[in-house]
């Protein structure tokens, strides 16, 4: 078996809403893969596809070699969803939701429930309302790394979780991966995406826009170089690649693309270059360029 | 806020209050939105079922000697007071019209008026919703006073519409005005309850049932204050009692009125003194802690439905026994004041039942009880769909839990604990009566097996709600609607005159009427396999629709 999950030209709309239009992932097995896009983008309604909650419109999706809505209770014995809202039964203990999450799914580790509790710092004797929104997810969180699956499916596990629990989930899911598990991360953080995840998929209106390593992706991010030089910068305008270009007099500011950097920096140095400052490609650019360009496709519409 | 600026002398007062009430306007603003459909449904069905009993009364007596016979048997037997208060004058349209629908009419009002206030406060806290609005500018009495409004406005809107209705129907205005005004009021006493129970509460389902408890045990003290002829004093202790003490259309005592607008305003003012005594989200009385492993039987759906739900079942078997238990040792004294009469037994036909008056008062019993049932099988197949739209059906059915055993585990409460309820209260009335006129062996058989045939017909309710739940989950609530509209048809539809083909709408009708009438099974077994065909349906419809 090569990937985990596969899906392709998914598409699922709630009446006049189109949530995925034509979503495409692959997670091979063992691999932690960033599933990222902004909120509204259909990230949750992915997962829920994959758990056989809602039923796709159309497209083909692929689950631990089945069919997640056909064959959904038998899948489901091997991996554990951290759902994005978690909430608790209002008399059953954080203890209690542990243990009968970790039952139906078919086992617990009690060793690692205990451990991770431990971790976690969390209190398993409180009752559904007085947990707060970051011991809720904490809940969530320790019974499906307790349990012995092969899939782990999170979506934002940890949006409530402050630094230090956000520090004790990413260490706890490098054992996850030590340990062969595969694991789909829905994620906002970027520090967390780019700690943990080999992979990642960002999409955008319910469209995969980008996916591949980090390594990849890094190659996409833009450069941003401000300089002065000894001539009119002529003929830059005309290279590919290039955004946002900026001219006043002699000095010159724009972003380019890390794959076209080496001949941007040839046109500028034939033109005399007297100082210059570049400012390093960050993933977060990347993703925030997505982000913006979606909230601009979504005011003008 | 508004008002600061118009009174622009007393700004320090009233902008002192009004940070506390900031956002009320709006808040009543949503809050009407919400109930845009259920509200105007509660004040019209409510407000026009007295006046079309009323217009029935001419048809149904129309001589003076049956109006005459009417009073006689009926106004002082304690079997019939025991439901529905005591009949002051039988002898007019109105006075009629008082008697048979005062106490349950009452008894609506409330339970409406609790509902309101609890969807609009507690429930908002349990959404977190209102967390939401509180960190916006909004006081922190608006929500409790919009609350309070609302469910207000719909209780003076119904007993308007009710004294409008009665005057329309051509009764005295002072006694119209008299019964409008004493249903509102009880509506506004229970107002007051649920907004002292939205402070108590931890979740709007225990705010809901604290209140609900409150509602059947003031009703209970009624009964048996008007039934008891040496205890009569109990009536005067409840807030229901008081509404019929108000005696509209039989010589009117208004002061009762001011009674019951002290109580709501007392009730009332107690849920503001203890709203600021908890935090937002919090009830008074704290959470206590639970085990912090799980208890080794904890392992399946059904296990964790039996936690959400035997408090709910326990409540309602409680009320079945107390309430079977009354009856039933009541029972045996419809016959001593009632005579055997051919007149007064087609009057008691009509309530429900036919041949011995003591058997046609057991018949028209275990119908009510049915009825009663079926409103905790509403209750129960509709948990179902609360836990899914609080996202709790989900991380289940992430595990290798199918839907078809997750809905299964809930299903059983309102298929089995209806019947559980049933045989709980014909239990009790028929041990009771058995007891009362010494033939035991004879009685409960015949009692209990009355009730449990009420059972195709709670089912068939519940069949109709795990029908919505599963093709139509977003309109799941209107088995609510539909369970009511069943219980109305049944329990007011004879008195009113309804057409035969209204009655027979009600699954209720179609029961036949033990002890006294004849057994026959064919229409138990086609309510029997409708409501099998509908939970079908809706299980079928579960497992292929959208989660959420
Ligand atoms: N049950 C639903 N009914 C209607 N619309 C929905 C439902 N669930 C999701 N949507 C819509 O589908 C889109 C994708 O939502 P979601 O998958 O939750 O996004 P994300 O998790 O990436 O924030 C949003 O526009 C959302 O409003
Ligand atoms: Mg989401």
């Amino acid at each position: 078996m090569e990937n985990a999950i596969s899906v392709s030209g998914l598409r699922k709309s709630f009446g006049s809403t189109v949530a995925l239009d034509g979503l495409d992932l692959s997670v091979a097995t063992g691999e932690v893969h960033g599933f990222l896009g902004p909120n509204g983008s259909g990230k949750s309604t992915t997962i829920r596809v994959l758990l056989g909650l809602l039923r796709a419109d159309g497209g083909t999706v692929r689950l631990l070699d089945g069919d997640p809505w056909r064959d959904a209770a038998s899948l489901h014995r091997r991996l554990a969803y951290v759902p994005g809202d978690v909430n608790l039964w209002p008399n059953l203990s954080g203890g209690e939701v542990i243990d009968l999450l970790g039952r139906l799914r078919g086992g617990l580790d009690q060793r690692r429930r205990n451990e991770l509790i431990e971790r976690f710092d969390l209190d398993p004797k409180k009752k559904g309302r007085t947990y707060s929104k970051g011991n809720r997810q904490k809940v969530a969180i320790v019974a499906a790394l307790a349990s012995n699956v092969e899939l782990l499916l999170l979506d934002e596990p940890t949006s409530g979780l402050d630094p230090l629990m956000e520090a004790t989930f990413q260490y706890a899911i490098q054992e996850e991966r030590e340990q062969g598990r595969t694991v789909l991360l829905s994620s906002h953080i970027l520090a967390e995406v780019e700690a943990l995840c080999d992979r990642v998929s960002i999409i955008r209106n319910g469209r995969t826009v980008e996916t591949g390593t980090l390594a990849d992706l890094r190659h996409l991010t833009r450069t941003s170089i401000s300089a002065e030089l000894a001539g009119h910068p002529n003929g830059l305008s005309k290279l590919e690649n290039v955004h946002d270009l900026r001219i006043e007099g002699n000095r010159v500011q724009f972003d380019v693309e890390t794959h076209s950097l080496d001949e941007a920096l040839r046109s500028l140095t034939s033109i005399g270059v007297r100082s210059l400052t570049s400012q390093p490609p960050t993933l977060e650019e990347l993703f925030l360029r997505h982000y913006t360009e979606h909230a601009k496709a979504g005011s003008t519409s | 806020m508004t008002r600061t600026l118009e009174r622009p002398a007393a700004a320090h007062e009233v902008s002192g209050r009004g940070n506390h009430l900031a956002g009320t306007w709006q808040l009543v603003r949503l809050a009407l939105r919400r109930d845009r459909v259920v509200l105007p449904i509660w004040v019209v069905v409510l407000g026009v079922m007295a006046s079309a009993g009323a217009g029935a009364y001419e048809t149904l007596y129309p001589t003076q000697a049956e109006r005459e016979a009417l009073t006689a048997t009926m106004g002082a037997n304690p079997s019939l007071t025991l439901l529905y208060g005591p009949a002051f004058d039988l002898g007019t349209a109105g006075g009629f019209a008082a008697w048979r629908y005062g106490a349950i009419l009452s008894l609506f009002i409330a339970l409406a008026c609790i509902f309101t206030v609890t969807r609009h406060t507690r429930q908002e806290e349990d959404t977190g919703r209102q967390e939401l609005l509180s960190s916006a500018v909004v006081g922190r009495y608006a929500a409790l006073t919009a609350a309070v409004l609302v469910a207000a406005f719909g209780a003076v809107l119904t007993g308007g519409l009710m004294a409008a209705s009665l005057i329309g129907v051509g009764l005295p205005a002072t006694g119209s005005l008299a019964f409008g005004a004493s249903m509102a009021l009880a509506g506004l006493v229970f107002t007051g309850v649920a907004a002292i129970t939205a402070q108590v509460a931890e979740y709007s389902r225990t705010a809901n049932g604290i209140a609900s408890a409150v509602l059947g045990v003031t009703f209970l003290i009624r009964a048996v204050g008007d039934a008891a002829v040496d205890a009569s004093w109990l009536s005067w202790l409840s807030p229901i009692g008081w509404a019929t003490q108000v005696r509209a259309f039989a010589d009117e005592r208004w002061w009762v009125l001011g009674l019951l607008a002290f109580a709501a305003v007392l009730l009332a003012a107690v849920g503001y003194r203890l709203l600021p005594m908890r935090d937002v989200g919090m009830s008074l009385i704290p959470a206590q802690p639970g085990p912090p492993h799980a208890a080794a039987g904890l392992r399946t759906p059904f296990a964790l439905a039996w936690r959400m739900q035997r408090g709910v079942l326990l409540g309602w078997g409680i009320g079945f026994a107390v309430f079977g238990a009354l009856f039933g040792s009541l029972a045996a004294g419809v016959g001593d004041l009632l005579g055997d009469s051919a007149q007064t037994q087609q009057i008691m036909a009509r309530l429900g039942g036919s041949q011995s008056m003591v058997d046609a008062f057991l018949a028209s019993m275990g119908g009510i009880m049915a009825m009663i049932a079926s409103l905790y099988v509403v209750q129960a197949t509709l948990r179902l769909r609360a836990e899914e739209t609080a996202v709790r059906v989900e991380p289940l059915l992430a595990t290798r839990v199918s839907r078809f055993r997750l809905a299964a585990s809930h299903l059983v409460f309102p298929l089995l604990g209806s019947a559980l309820l049933l045989a709980v209260a014909g239990f009790a009335v028929g041990l009771l009566h058995g007891l009362r006129v010494e033939d035991l062996g004879g009685q409960l058989p015949a009692v209990f097996g009355a009730a449990m045939a009420q059972l195709p017909a709670v089912w068939l309710v519940a069949g109709v709600a795990v029908a919505l739940f599963g093709l139509l989950p977003k309109l799941s609530t209107a088995a609510w609607a539909v369970a009511a509209l069943f219980l109305l048809i049944s329990m007011f539809g004879p008195v009113a005159n309804l057409s035969q083909t209204v009655l027979n709408l009600s699954p209720f009708q179609h029961i036949p009427k033990l002890p006294s009438a004849e057994f026959t099974a064919t229409p138990l077994l086609w309510l029997t396999g409708l409501a099998v065909v509908l939970v079908g349906a809706g299980l079928a419809g579960f497992r292929r629709r959208d989660i959420g």
